[in-house]
């Protein structure tokens, strides 16, 4: 049976394409067969941060409308063995996606697929209520920002209310929190919340913290997952929080501030 | 922080802790309407109704608050009446 896990956060820019293809990656890296779904119908970006918008001819409205089948429509990854993706449409139809067919293509995937990962669009609406709708596991990106914070709580509302899961009366969706864009520094300053105040504030279990770092833009500038820049702390920190997603122990890493010397110090560069 | 940063007053709470402080009581706020029963809006305004055949009261006199507390649910109403 496939694990459907959504990657949603409700407020945008906050990392979720970013993270759904570091984690699709990750996951495809420990040999399960994965796809990663854009559910972001009209603005597709999943393709440009893999790397692979010139090899999209079908889209995932292609599949559901029955326009293409989904071997047709998916996109195997160069670097990675057993790792698909499906992009989005990027038509202007808001009602393109429905719980019928999105459901069909879930369930021919689950036949393949050990694990699905269905990168949500931002916001409340349609596209990323269908994202979460049949999830399994959910991973909840947030910035230690306060909008970020207060729309990954209205997010947890919904999972926790319209998700099939929810409806069926099912056990409930499995939420992690996946912090991202953290800066050790602000936050020894009093300048950022900390892990801790997020995680206390909305009260699901940690599964990563993400540092702030230049290679997340360069990995997105080349349409590389940044979760294969092994030499990047954010790439590292991706490969703990894959770990921790499969029940592995990992303890957190660059949650503190590196030192400076002396000098830098009392310049206060 | 450098040495020129050390002068400057150290009183105030730090941003962070702000933040941290507003989340506290909004997502709390926004978590307790998100509990509430879809039908609650229609029976405290039905609610309001019933008083105001008796008494003449303003809608913001009448507070009606569902609470849970474990497996219990507590209906709260609160009605201030106006003075003779």
């Amino acid at each position: 049976m496939a694990k459907i896990i959504v990657v949603t956060s409700g407020k945008g820019g906050v990392g979720k394409t970013t993270s759904s293809a570091a984690l699709g990656t990750g996951i495809a890296l420990k040999g399960h067969k994965t796809v990663i779904i854009d559910f972001d119908v009209g603005l597709r970006n999943l393709d440009l941060i893999m790397g692979c918008e010139r090899r999209v001819v079908y889209d995932f409205v292609n599949v559901i409308n029955k326009e293409a089948t989904l071997n047709q429509a998916l996109i195997k990854d160069k670097r990675t063995d057993g790792l698909y993706i499906l992009p989005a449409s990027q038509t202007r139809d808001k009602d393109a996606l429905t719980l019928e067919g999105v459901d069909a293509v879930l369930k021919e995937l689950a036949e393949e697929f050990d694990y699905i990962i269905c990168d949500s669009p931002a916001g409340i609406e349609r596209g990323a209520q269908m994202a979460l709708y049949f999830a399994d596991v959910a991973v909840v990106v947030t910035n230690p920002e306060v909008s970020s914070v207060r729309d990954s709580d209205r997010i947890l509302g919904i999972l926790q209310s319209k998700s099939r899961r929810a409806e069926r009366g099912d056990a409930p969706i499995e939420e992690h929190l996946l912090i991202t864009r953290y800066h050790p520094e602000r936050v020894s300053a009093g300048e950022m919340l900390s892990v801790e105040d997020v995680e206390e504030i909305l009260a699901i279990p940690l599964i990563g913290v993400i540092p702030e770092s230049e290679s997340v833009l360069k990995a997105s500038n080349q349409g590389t997952p940044v979760i294969l820049e092994t030499e990047s702390e954010a790439g590292l920190a991706y490969t703990d929080a894959v770990d921790r997603l499969m029940g592995e122990e990992r303890p957190m890493r660059f949650l503190d501030v590196q030192r400076k010397g002396f000098f830098k110090r009392l310049l206060g560069g | 922080m450098g040495i020129f940063d050390y002068f400057k007053s150290k009183s105030q709470p730090s941003s962070a802790s702000v933040a941290k402080d507003r989340l506290q009581i909004i997502v709390a706020h926004e978590r307790s309407k998100r509990q509430q029963p879809d039908y609650l809006p229609q029976m405290q305004q039905e609610i309001i109704d019933v008083i105001r055949k008796y008494v003449q009261v303003d809608s913001k006199d009448v507070q009606i608050q569902l609470e849970n507390i474990e497996d219990c649910s507590v209906l709260e109403l609160n009605v201030t009446l106006p003075d003779q």
